[in-house]
C-alpha cells in the first residue's frame, strides 16, 4: 500500500516537473514569437504614418521621396525641387496647421467644413507645394497628386543612419547607430570588466585567506542587488565628470561612462560565475600539478584556469547579457544621441536605452511602436549570436585539450 | 442563499455611496499632470463627496480621450491642433487657462554668452550653429541637451522655437529635467531648456529674443506680461454639456487658493 503510494507521489512530482518545464519553454517560444510577430509588422508598413498623406501639385514631375529627401525639404535644408530631380521651382512646405496663413476663419467656414476644399484648391495653384494632410482631407475632386510611398525595407532599417522615428511627416528608421552605439559600450564594458572579475575570482578561490574570502564574497554579491536607477546616478554624478575631465572631453556623457557603469555591474556576475568553476577543480589535479613542481601561479594559469574555462566563458556570456540588455543606467550616462560612434569617447545611444525611453510614448499598434519591437528583435539576435560565438570557442578549446 | 442576500446588501450599500460622490476624471498632458494632482488633492479634501481621477500620457492622449467621451476634462500644454478642433466640433468644447509654463535657456555659469536671440537657438538646436564664438562666446564646442522625444516640452521647443524642424542627430537626449540641469552644470559648452521652476545657482539662464532688439530672461513677471517669448499656457479643455459637473472643481482651480497650488507647483498663476 505504502509503496503504491510513494509511487503515486513520484509520478506526479514527475508530471509537475515536467509541466513546469513545458510551461517555461512555452511561454518562452510565445514572448520571442510575439517579439517578432509585432516587429515583423514594420516592413509592411510606410515611412509615412497611416491615415495621413504627403501630396503633390500634378504638374510636380516628381514620383518618388525617400523618407530621408521628405525630412530635409521640411526641415528646409532642400530648397528647390532640382534638388530631387524635378523641376526648377522653390518648394512650398504645407501642413493642415498651416491653413490658416492662406484662408481666412470665414474661407474655412464656421465648423471648419471648408478645410478639404480649401486644401484642394491650394494643392492646385501652387506648383512648388509638398502638403502633408490626414486623409480625411482628401476632397472629391482632389486638385493635387498624392505621393506614392515605399515600404519600410529591412536594408534600409538596418543600414539607414538617421533614427528620428517622430518626425513628421516622414519617420527615419534607420538603427545603425543604435547597433553600433550597443556594440561599442558593451564591448568596452565587458573589456573592462573581464580582467578585473577574473583576477578577483582568482585571488577570492585560490589566494585568499578562507577568512578574507569570506567576508569579500558578500560584499561583490552586495553590488548586484543596488537598483540600476542608483548606478545610473552615480555614473551621471561620478563617472561623467571624471570621464570629461579625465580625457578633456567638451562632453562627458559618452560611450566610455556608460561601459564603466556597466563595467561595474557585471562584476559580481562575472566573479560569482568563475569562482565557482575555479573551485570545481579537481583537487587531484591542482595536487598533481604541484607535485610536479609547479609553482602556484604556475598551477593556477597552466591547470585550473584551463579547466574551468567553459565556466568562465559562461561568466562571460551573462556578463556581455548583463551588458547589451541594462536600459536605465546606459540611459542616464551615455548621452543618448543617435549619431554614428567613431571613437568610445563620443555619445551613444543603445538599442535597450532606446526602447525604454521611447515605448511609454508610441501609439500602441503605429509605426514608431512596430519599429521599437524590431529593435528588440535586433537586440536579441545580436544577443543569440554573441552567446553562440562564446560557446562554440569555447567548446573549440575543450575538444583540443 | 444569506450569501446572496448579503451580497446584494453590499453591492446596494456601496451604490448608494457612489451615486452621491461626483466623478471627474482629468487626462492627458504630463506637464499639467503634477499640478492637477495636487490640486485635485486639495479639492478632494475640502469637499469629500468629490472624486477625481487624474491620469498623464500627454497632451494628444488627453484630447483624444475628450473626444470620446472616456475623460471629463483634458489637460493639455498647447491649444487644440486645426484636425483636433474638427473633431470635436459637435462638443463644444470650452477651454480654460489654468497656468502659464515658462521654459528657460540655461548653460554653465563659465559661459560668457548672456543672450541669443530665436534664430541662433533654432541654429543650436538644429544644428547649423556648433561653436560658441558663432554666436559671441569662447571657442567652445555646443553640447546641445534635450529631453527626449516623449516630452511635451521637446514639442515644445520644436514649434515654438525652432520653426517645426528637426532636432540635430547630434542632440544628447536625457530622461529627466534634473538630468539637464546636472549635466548643463558640469558641462562647459552645454546648453539645455528647462521649466522655470528647475533653475538653480548650478546653470545660467540666458536672456532671448523673438525680434532681435529686446532681451529678456525668463522670470514669473516676465511670463505673466507675455514680454518672455518661450511661454505656454496650460489648458483645461472640456465638452460644453459637461460644464455643471466640472465647473466646480475648475473654479478651485482658478480661485486664489487654487492659483497657490499652482506657484508652489513651479508654473506661473494666472491671476
Amino acid at each position: 500500500m505504502k509503496t503504491s503510494f510513494q509511487r503515486f507521489i513520484e509520478k506526479f512530482v514527475e508530471g509537475l516537473l515536467f509541466l513546469s518545464g513545458t510551461i517555461t519553454s512555452f511561454a518562452v517560444i510565445l514572448i520571442v514569437l510575439f517579439l517578432f510577430k509585432e516587429g515583423w509588422g514594420l516592413f509592411n508598413e510606410t515611412p509615412v504614418e497611416k491615415g495621413s498623406v504627403i501630396a503633390l501639385n500634378k504638374s510636380n514631375p516628381v514620383q518618388e521621396l525617400t523618407a530621408q529627401q521628405i525630412k530635409n525639404i521640411f526641415d528646409r535644408k532642400i530648397t528647390n525641387w532640382k534638388e530631387v530631380g524635378g523641376n526648377k521651382d522653390s518648394i512650398i512646405v504645407f501642413s493642415v496647421n498651416d491653413i490658416s496663413n492662406y484662408y481666412s476663419d470665414a474661407e474655412l467656414g464656421d465648423s471648419l467644413q471648408f478645410v478639404p476644399q480649401r486644401i484642394s484648391e491650394l494643392m492646385g495653384k501652387k506648383t512648388g507645394i509638398i502638403a502633408f494632410f490626414p486623409t480625411e482631407y482628401i476632397s472629391k475632386n482632389f486638385q493635387g497628386r498624392i505621393l506614392a510611398m515605399k515600404k519600410v525595407t529591412l536594408t534600409g532599417f538596418i543600414k539607414d543612419k538617421e533614427w528620428f522615428p517622430t518626425a513628421q511627416p516622414a519617420a527615419q528608421l534607420g538603427i545603425l547607430p543604435l547597433i553600433l552605439g550597443t556594440l561599442w559600450v558593451s564591448l568596452v564594458a565587458i573589456l573592462i570588466a573581464l580582467p578585473f572579475g577574473l583576477a578577483t575570482a582568482v585571488y577570492i578561490a585560490e589566494i585568499a585567506d578562507a577568512r578574507v574570502g569570506k567576508i569579500l564574497k558578500p560584499v561583490i554579491e552586495l553590488l548586484a542587488g543596488i537598483p540600476s536607477v542608483v548606478y545610473g546616478f552615480f555614473g551621471l554624478i561620478v563617472i561623467v565628470p571624471l570621464v570629461q575631465k579625465t580625457f578633456n572631453l567638451p562632453v562627458g556623457e559618452t560611450g566610455l561612462s556608460g561601459s564603466l557603469v556597466l563595467a561595474i555591474m557585471a562584476l559580481p556576475t562575472i566573479i560569482t560565475i568563475s569562482e565557482d568553476a575555479i573551485r570545481n577543480t579537481p583537487r587531484a589535479m591542482k595536487e598533481a600539478s604541484l607535485a610536479l613542481g609547479a609553482t602556484h601561479w604556475q598551477t593556477i594559469y597552466k591547470v585550473i584556469v584551463p579547466y574551468s574555462i567553459s565556466g568562465i566563458s559562461a561568466a562571460t556570456i551573462l556578463g556581455i547579457g548583463r551588458a547589451m540588455g541594462e536600459t536605465m543606467a546606459v540611459l542616464m550616462v551615455t548621452g543618448n544621441a543617435a549619431i554614428i560612434p567613431h571613437s568610445i569617447l563620443v555619445p551613444m545611444r543603445t538599442i535597450p536605452a532606446t526602447i525604454a525611453a521611447e515605448l511609454g510614448e508610441s501609439a500602441h499598434g503605429g509605426l514608431h511602436y512596430k519599429a521599437l519591437f524590431a529593435l528588440g528583435c535586433v537586440l536579441f539576435v545580436m544577443t543569440l549570436v554573441i552567446n553562440l560565438t562564446v560557446d562554440l570557442i569555447s567548446a573549440r578549446r575543450k575538444y583540443s585539450k | 442563499m444569506k450569501k446572496a442576500i448579503c451580497l446584494l446588501a453590499a453591492t446596494g450599500l456601496m451604490m448608494a455611496f457612489t451615486v452621491g460622490k461626483v466623478e471627474i476624471k482629468v487626462k492627458g498632458s504630463d506637464t499639467v499632470l503634477p499640478l492637477s494632482q495636487k490640486e485635485a488633492e486639495n479639492y478632494m479634501k475640502k469637499n469629500t463627496d468629490a472624486s477625481i481621477t487624474v491620469v498623464g500620457g500627454g497632451s494628444g492622449i488627453g484630447i483624444a480621450a475628450l473626444e470620446d467621451g472616456s475623460t471629463d476634462i483634458a489637460m493639455s500644454s498647447r491649444d487644440l491642433k486645426v484636425d483636433e478642433k474638427m473633431k470635436l466640433k459637435d462638443k463644444k468644447i470650452k477651454q480654460v487657462i489654468v497656468g502659464i509654463d515658462a521654459l528657460s535657456i540655461i548653460v554653465n555659469p563659465k559661459n560668457k554668452v548672456s543672450q541669443l536671440t530665436r534664430e541662433q537657438l533654432e541654429g543650436i538646436f538644429t544644428g547649423a550653429i556648433v561653436n560658441w564664438k558663432e554666436v559671441g562666446g569662447d571657442d567652445d564646442k555646443i553640447i546641445v541637451y534635450s529631453r527626449e522625444s516623449s516630452s511635451g516640452t521637446y514639442d515644445f521647443m520644436k514649434e515654438h522655437v525652432m520653426g517645426k524642424k528637426n532636432y540635430a542627430a547630434t542632440v544628447l537626449s536625457l530622461p529627466a529635467t534634473g538630468a539637464i540641469v546636472q549635466s548643463v552644470g558640469q558641462t562647459k559648452g552645454a546648453i539645455g531648456y528647462v521649466g522655470l521652476a528647475y533653475l538653480n545657482k548650478e546653470v545660467k539662464d540666458l536672456a532671448v529674443s523673438y525680434d532681435g532688439k529686446t532681451f529678456v530672461k525668463a522670470s514669473i513677471k516676465a511670463a505673466k506680461d507675455k514680454t518672455y517669448p518661450i511661454a505656454r499656457p496650460l489648458y483645461y479643455f472640456y465638452a460644453g454639456d459637461l460644464e455643471a459637473k466640472v465647473k466646480p472643481y475648475i473654479d478651485y482651480v482658478l480661485s486664489a487658493e487654487g492659483q497657490k497650488t499652482v506657484e508652489e507647483v513651479g508654473y506661473i498663476s494666472v491671476k
